[in-house]
């Protein structure tokens, strides 16, 4: 009786873990978690994004130029042009050269880490080219990659989504889940949004048409501000000559706001800076009334207006007829803070709430109408036995979902098609057990004699048979990817779980009823 | 008692052999004939990369109806294909691209499909891969693909004769095979063959038949299986390579059961001719194997039929699996032993 009372305890413990796992899904309790449903059955959007990492080493370079030039002109050190030049590299020219060993003593104590690529000191005006350390590039990389995960974590927090799913992916993808995000396009420009907020002055002097022929003063660019007429729904486009050098960043702003101009009745954005960020407007500012400041947002020009006063409270408004929700995303983008580099979306599946619903739907009928199939036909063809088996099977299928809940695993379409398949496969143990014990029983064994060798001789084969899809299913868990991982995480419960109720479950059943009820005809 | 098959039965299946053999020759064949002319299997857009987008209409409309008024706004280059039933009135809109922002396009193909059919049409889903992703996606499935041989490759080296050294060796010589092979730098799909061809020639010289049956076996059911995929006109698509993956491991399952049987019955019955025991093991598990094929057909077919559009070609594959790797465990991998045995005596 030793072994009944083993696999008794067993079957109970199991049972009564399951069901506490289970429960949560049904009717909201402590302690668990409800088992996690796929993006493909309540609904949303996935996207897989791209940062371009390298566009983070360039500005990286770009920063460093210009310190270089402030340094070197504090330094005295004559220089025509400091620059970045294709390849992620930097380039020196100097004045003259006589300045070669002063650069070269500046270079030695400030920027030691600097690679030199290549040196023309026999040019009126020597050149050199550099570049940064690779172990300088990887970490700035992984830096944006960092920051850019945690800005665009940021704005989706902000932006009220529940349960997004966000982390990285391989060295620089981020992948995110959305669900129930049903405004893919607006979660995607308030994703997507670099929102590099820059002040710059304007160039008033400058020469617009000779501008737009590509003829620009030195340290300017030319940046256009974008406008749809609300009247004609056109398209208008004000060029721009801007100074290069950006004043102040959106990395001072401390908040901001949508409010309503009170005069216009449209909604604007109010940044507040950080006491930084303040005292560096306020000094713009006071240097440059009756000049025009220009707020740029990824390189387009929101509003360009005129310097009347010194500004010291640290407040700044960006108007440009928004809409409302314009305004709100644009206010989360800069609360949040810029993206170190510019996205792409590489991969994007957006599914809609009643697509999601149907699948459910189907999901469930598919497994009930599978369920009944085999459990009439497993009754019908082993009698008491198939009852047996098909108790076990019904066990088999809340401890699928007990492992689900229990491993965090997400359920999705393909899943359910994994419990299916469990369905149909998990009875092939107790087929081949019954088979078994049918020829022993032909052979002319007692029923618990019958039951013993069945179940001896079934159990290695029961337990090869179920190895090789558990490979496969691994090796699909493995290299697998969101609606295909959730089918073979079912698989793999599926696979286990059969085993236990198999040869634990029904064997404690069978023992059950011929020890217990000393049945002499054994029903199979 | 219910029973499918009487007790003592005893077809003879060994018989049936030449039959089955030009059968399965055909179907492979007809696959690789049928890969040829088709140049390659299609692939859907995991693969190829590439935007779908799923509408729904609320009246019937017809797909050149639906091309029409695309062309009209000047989106060419689609596909339009009718998506479950013809009552759902369901579409799937296939395109390349998959440089313009997706939601836009969706939204503008919404506003001119709902403006031409006096229909309001939903978009229900919309997927977009880039070219990038793609590439990725079909690695991915390639090593899975390659990996499930080679774990499934070694277990069953060493499961049936259970001579684990023998199998040592033979992974070894496996694993440097295909890492030789590897650093010529050839893709993934050249790998996946000379693993399978170093397998045949391992298993020849070390002489393991029971593992030549299964391994021959399992090549069968899913060169068959892609045979009828392709056949069907159907896409490649991530589920599709599980299903074949699941295929792999679950064909194996009938060919270790009458393997397991037909090594008991040389035990019991050492002076028969190997024909016989064959006949008798295949006879002795097809209850079994008929019943458990059954049950997995069966709920197959439910899946089938009622599970939607999203599983239907997913349940298709699992199903011509199923049913071709019955087959193939009762009349590929047990007269390969018997072939063998032949040669063996000459």
């Amino acid at each position: 009786m030793n072994s009944i009372s083993w696999r008794l305890a067993t079957s109970i413990g199991v049972l009564l873990t399951a069901v506490i796992l289970v429960l949560p899904s049904f009717k909201p309790m402590w302690p668990h978690k409800k088992i996690n449903l796929g993006l493909d059955l309540r609904g949303g959007m996935q996207l897989v994004l791209e940062v371009e990492t390298n566009k983070a080493v360039e500005g990286n370079i770009d920063r460093m130029a210009e310190d270089m030039k402030s340094e070197m002109r504090k330094d005295r050190i004559r220089f025509s042009q400091i620059e970045r030049i294709k390849g992620e590299r930097l380039q020196v020219q100097l004045g003259s050269q006589d300045m070669i060993n002063a650069f070269d003593t500046f270079l030695n104590k400030e920027y030691p880490d600097l690679r030199e690529l290549s040196r023309d000191t026999a040019a009126a005006q020597p050149t050199f080219v550099y570049g940064l350390q690779e172990k300088q590039v990887a970490h700035i990389k992984n830096q944006a990659e960092e920051q850019a995960l945690e800005t665009i974590r940021n704005r989706i927090d902000q932006f009220g989504v529940s349960e997004p799913d966000i982390r990285r992916q391989g060295s620089n993808r981020i992948l995110i889940q959305l669900p129930g995000v049903v405004n893919a396009q607006r979660a995607k420009a308030l994703i997507g949004k670099t929102a590099l907020l820059e002040f710059k002055l304007v160039d008033d002097n400058a020469d617009i048409g000779a501008a737009k022929q590509g003829q620009l003063p030195p340290g300017t660019e030319l940046l256009y501000k974008v406008v749809r007429n609300p009247d004609t729904g056109r398209i208008e486009r004000t060029p721009f000559v801007v100074f290069k050098h950006a004043l102040l960043t959106g990395r001072y702003v401390s908040d901001a706001r949508v409010q309503i101009d009170s005069r216009t009745n449209e909604p604007d954005v109010t940044l507040d800076f950080d006491r930084k960020g303040a005292d560096i407007f306020a000094n713009i500012t006071e240097d440059n009334v009756n000049k025009r400041l220009a707020i740029v947002l990824d390189n387009k020009i929101q509003t360009a207006p005129v310097i009347q006063e010194r500004i010291s409270g640290g407040h700044a408004r960006i108007t440009g007829n928004f809409s409302m929700t314009e305004a709100k995303d644009l206010a989360i983008v800069l609360r949040a803070g810029a993206l170190p580099a510019p996205v792409k979306v590489l991969e994007e599946r957006t599914v809609g709430p009643s697509l999601g619903a149907d699948s459910i739907h189907k999901g469930i009928l598919s497994t009930i109408v599978a369920g009944i199939l085999v459990i009439v036909f497993m009754a019908v063809y082993y009698r008491l036995s198939g009852v047996i088996a098909d108790v076990a099977l019904a066990l088999n299928i809340v401890l699928i979902a007990a492992g689900l809940a229990a491993f965090k695993a997400t359920l999705t379409l393909p899943g359910i098609a994994g419990v299916i398949l469990t369905i149909g496969m998990a009875v092939d143990s107790n087929v081949l057990i019954f088979e078994r014990i049918r020829e022993e029983l032909r052979i002319g064994k007692m029923p618990m004699a019958a039951v013993d060798a069945g179940f001896d001789r079934a159990t290695l084969t029961i337990m090869d048979s179920n190895i090789t899809t558990l490979i496969a299913a691994l090796v699909l868990f493995q290299f697998g990817t969101g609606p295909v991982k959730g089918f073979a995480v079912t698989l793999s419960l599926g696979v286990v779980s059969s085993l236990f109720t198999a040869l634990v479950f029904s064997r404690y059943l069978f023992d059950l009823l011929l020890t217990k009820r000393k049945v002499k005809q054994l029903s199979i | 008692m219910f029973q499918l098959v009487k007790p003592g039965t005893n077809i003879d299946f060994v018989r049936l052999r030449k039959f089955a053999y030009t059968l399965s020759l055909s179907l492979i064949l007809g696959t690789f004939l049928l890969l040829w002319i088709e140049g390659g299997p299609k692939e859907g857009i995991d693969f190829v990369g590439g935007t779908v987008i799923q509408v729904r209409f609320t009246t019937p409309v017809s797909i050149p109806g639906i091309k029409k008024s695309l062309t009209a706004q000047h989106i060419t280059g689609v596909t339009v294909q009718r998506f479950g039933n013809a009552e759902n009135n369901e579409f799937l809109i296939h395109t390349d691209r998959f440089d313009m922002p997706t939601d836009k396009f969706s939204a503008k193909l919404a506003k001119i499909l709902s403006a031409d059919t006096k229909s309001k049409v939903e978009i229900r889903r919309v997927e977009m891969v880039g070219p990038k992703v793609g590439k990725d996606l079909r690695d991915k499935a390639a090593y899975a693909l390659f990996y499930t041989l080679l774990f499934i490759t070694i277990y069953i080296s060493g499961r049936f004769e259970t001579k684990w050294m023998v199998s040592g060796a033979m992974v070894a010589a496996l694993i440097g095979g295909v890492y030789l092979v590897s650093l010529i730098g050839l893709g993934i799909y050249y790998l996946i063959g000379a693993a399978l061809l170093i397998t045949l020639v391992l298993f020849w010289f070390l002489d393991l038949r029971y593992a030549m049956g299964a391994i021959v076996a399992l090549i069968h059911d899913v060169t068959i299986t892609t045979g009828m995929f392709v056949f069907s006109g159907k896409e490649f698509t991530l589920p599709i390579i599980a299903a074949l993956l699941t295929i792999l491991g679950y064909s194996l399952n009938d060919t270790i059961i009458v393997f397991d049987r037909i090594r008991e019955n040389l035990k019991k019955m050492p002076k028969s001719p190997l024909r016989e025991i064959i006949n008798r093991s295949v006879n002795d598990t097809l209850s079994r194997t008929l019943l458990t094929s059954g049950t997995v057909v069966l709920v197959l077919l439910a899946l089938f039929f009622l599970g939607g559009g999203i599983i239907h070609d997913f349940a298709f594959t699992m199903l011509v699996g199923v049913v071709v790797g019955t087959y193939s465990s009762i009349y590929v991998a047990s007269p390969i032993l018997l072939a063998w045995q032949r040669k063996a005596k000459r």
